[in-house]
């Protein structure tokens, strides 16, 4: 079976049908139908691996042109499809995660009034996901990109009308065009240089190329990556995004879409593999994205904030180990992360269902009484997050940490970076874990909302300019029109098994995924070997003895984070209010720094662009209309309108010809 | 003996085709105007037929052919618009019809 469009169509056919039939489905037949469609795009991509499998390793590539797109002169971009061991990996856990996801957010999204509305945005974006991963060459996979792009846009600002939501949409929005920019100019850069855009072609001509235009392309396409994933300098979109539905948070801003950089780079890896420098800017940035919001995270009291400024930080990890050239330790993480993150994040989303939408940690407290399910999973999803092992990302993380140390320049350093974000890690869930479910007391059923200490924490919710004219309410923003507020006598109960069932299924995922790529014996890299033909560069491991000793020393860097994390927050010996700054809970004055700039100077210089282009510009543009209009109001009046004087013009004219011609001849 | 010549006709020509200008830029009548236009036609239309005779072309008087009928075109439709010009208007003056100025 090599039919690959049928693994987009089914989500685009669950689309249109949504499109057409949503509001006439209602709720939920509209979100069964959505989840029928991606699970059949599961179906199809399993079936379609099974028979990548079967093939020899040699050639394990499907491709299928549909029809050519843009046929013009040498540049041609054809609709087709590339089915190889990556776009294959990317597919399953694209569609399984999402499937999953889908039949959540039926019991999450229940008696949402838009909610046929919200499935429809869903199925859009699996579809464009799905495009982006299996797309052929640069300009298709763009399409997915955009395509995506424009779904995170829907789907953060599905309850539009709070402005908070809107403008947060709008933020993730505007942040990821400056990465478009950078996607256009290298896809531009690649065709100069390589003469095609089609992934095949130019992994056969990555060889060749100039190690200066490597760079250049792929620094182009990492600022690409900057924004669609989240790192340093544009992450600012990805904690606002928390504004949409928490279905939403788990599909798009951890599990999939926001892991679409790490896939492209990944994709690139042949020009990669020449990038010289770029891939240890591309490495440090990662780490120290990583370290910085692994440290913004710790002081988060909004339980999505916390899970949004990890998921940057995982991703940070990610990108440790694309610029390390460890793409096979970035894919691990990328699934792995999928798997626990998407799970956390559900898990969140069921202690918000049961806290009446409250997102606030410090309103909650001693919830595995109520909540056990909820409860154990996310336990899970917390072990595999903090690197303990044998849970799944232990294994992922341990592999980018051991694919640094031996980096030139400075491994050691970018290993001890990561390694210290791993501790933050492990710290600030356990953090999160015992606000949520331990601590002893009940917070809701003391504090009303008020008596709570309002940490400044406004800055990092809202965009640029709305941080001053917002009122900002101090909760969550997935408080979406349901009336009933958290009271002290509120009892939490388990969220429905529709929404405890994926729950489960991620959690064995969680516990399990790290079985993909064993680090003991060559027989156990089955994703390493797997993905090997598709994937460019080399990494140099650290020696068996010196793995060893890292990994030790990672597992004790967990627990060490996990047990000064129980000493803070469990235990109370230290007051949580020290290492809670200011400065981490507004993320480091990143996102207020940018509305400064952009807000003082920025909008300063741009007001001197609309000026020059008003004064200059416009005025040339102006000047010459004026200039004709004034020279035809003198011209005109020699219309007359008198024909005899016409007349008396034209014979004129031809004495003056006829005398001319004489002059001329007898001359 | 006085013999006509070609250069008594080339005169005669010329005196009709100044006669035709200057009624034409002198005259306000749109119809005596027009007539003058016919005139200056067929002072052109002598001075070719004057030309084929004292050349031995013939190409000349063909020529003259053409002019004709084009001038029968002209004629048909210039009356056309002179005669609807007048029945919108009193009087006969080229000078107010000048609606087109600038």
């Amino acid at each position: 079976m090599d039919q690959v469009w049928l693994i987009p169509a089914f989500p685009v056919a669950g689309f249109l049908l949504l499109v057409l039939a949503g509001r006439r489905l209602g709720d939920p037949k509209a979100g069964w139908l959505a989840t029928l469609a991606v699970a059949g795009s599961f179906a199809a991509s399993v079936a379609l691996f099974l028979s990548l499998r079967s093939q020899p390793a040699e050639s394990r590539q499907i491709t299928e042109t549909l029809w050519t797109w843009i046929p013009a002169d040498s540049f041609q971009v054809s609709f087709g499809f590339l089915f190889d061991e990556l776009s294959a990996v990317m597919c399953l856990f694209i569609t399984g995660v999402g499937a999953l996801i889908h039949l959540y957010a039926i019991g999450y999204m229940r008696d949402d009034p838009e909610f046929p509305r919200f499935f429809t945005y869903l199925n859009l974006f699996i579809a464009s996901m799905l495009l982006l991963v299996l797309g052929d060459n640069l300009i298709l996979t763009f399409l997915g990109w955009e395509g995506v792009g424009a779904c995170s846009y829907l789907l953060i600002s599905f309850w539009f009308t709070d402005p908070a939501n809107a403008s947060a949409g709008k933020k993730a929005f505007v942040t990821n065009r400056i990465g478009d920019f950078g996607f256009m100019l290298g896809t531009f850069l690649v065709f100069v240089t390589f003469g095609t855009i089609d992934y095949l072609k130019i992994g056969e001509a990555a060889p060749g190329v100039a190690a200066a235009t490597a760079t250049a392309i792929a620094l182009l396409f990492f600022l690409a990556a900057t924004g669609k994933s989240a790192q340093l300098p544009l992450f600012v979109w990805l904690p606002d995004a928390m504004a949409g539905p928490t279905p939403v948070s788990a599909l798009i801003h951890a599990a999939t879409m926001v892991t679409s950089g790490v896939f492209l780079l990944t994709r690139l890896s042949p020009i990669l593999e020449h990038a010289g420098w770029a891939n240890d800017l591309i490495a440090w940035v990662g780490a120290i994205t990583a370290l910085l919001a692994a440290g913004a995270a710790l002081a988060q009291n909004d339980i999505k904030k916390v899970l949004a400024y990890s998921t940057v930080s995982q991703l940070g990890f990610m990108f440790i180990a694309i610029g390390s050239q460890n793409y096979v330790g970035a894919l691990f993480h990328m699934i792995t992360h999928a798997f626990f993150k998407a799970l956390l994040f559900l898990g969140a989303g069921a202690v918000i269902y049961s806290m009446a939408h409250e997102q606030d940690m410090r309103r909650y407290g001693n919830l595995r009484k109520y909540l056990p399910v909820t409860f154990v999973t996310m336990g899970i999803g917390w072990l595999a997050i903090s690197g303990i092992p044998p849970f799944a990302g232990f294994w992922s993380k341990d592999e980018i940490l051991a694919g640094s140390f031996n980096v030139q320049p400075a491994g050691q350093l970018l290993w001890f970076v990561g390694l210290a974000t791993a501790i933050l890690t492990a710290f600030y869930m356990t953090r999160l874990m015992i606000m949520t479910f331990f601590g002893g007391v009940e917070q809701w059923r003391s504090d009303a909302p008020e008596s709570l200490p309002e940490v400044p924490d406004d800055v990092e919710t809202t965009d640029a300019h709305a941080h001053d004219d917002l009122a900002h309410d101090g909760h969550g923003h997935d408080d979406h029109g349901h009336d009933h507020h958290l009271t002290p006598e509120h009892t939490p109960r388990e969220a429905p098994v529709l929404m405890m069932a994926p729950l489960v299924v991620l959690s064995v995922f969680a516990a399990f995924s790290g079985v993909l790529n064993l680090p003991f014996a060559d027989k156990l890299h089955v994703l390493e070997q797997w993905v090997e033909p598709v994937i460019s560069g080399e990494h140099e491991l650290p020696a068996a003895g010196v793995q060893w000793v890292l990994a030790i020393i990672s597992i004790i860097g967990a627990a060490t984070g996990v047990f000064f994390a129980y000493r803070v927050y469990q235990q109370r010996k230290v007051d949580a209010a020290k290492l809670e700054r200011p400065v981490l809970a507004n993320a480091w004055y990143i996102d207020a720094t940018y509305a400064d700039v952009v807000g003082g100077p920025g909008e300063a210089a741009f007001q001197g662009i609309a000026d020059f282009d008003h004064d200059v510009v416009d005025a040339a543009v102006v000047g010459v209309g004026t200039g004709t209009g004034g020279l035809a109001k003198r011209l005109r009046p020699l219309q007359s309108g008198f024909v005899r004087s016409y007349a008396f013009g034209i014979g004129l004219g031809a004495v003056a010809l006829v005398a001319f011609a004489v002059v001329r001849m007898s001359l | 003996m006085f013999t006509f010549t070609g250069s008594w006709y080339l005169v005669l020509a010329a005196a009709i085709f100044a006669i035709g200008a200057v009624g034409l830029i002198v005259r306000r009548n749109p119809l005596v105007m027009f007539m003058c236009v016919e005139l200056m036609l067929n002072a052109v239309n002598l001075t070719f037929v004057t030309f084929s005779r004292m050349l031995n072309d013939v190409g000349g008087q063909a020529v003259v052919f053409f002019v004709m009928v084009v001038a029968a075109a002209e004629v048909v439709v210039g009356l056309a618009i002179i005669v609807a010009i007048m029945r919108r208007r009193e009087g006969a003056n080229a000078d107010d019809i000048s609606l087109m100025r600038g």
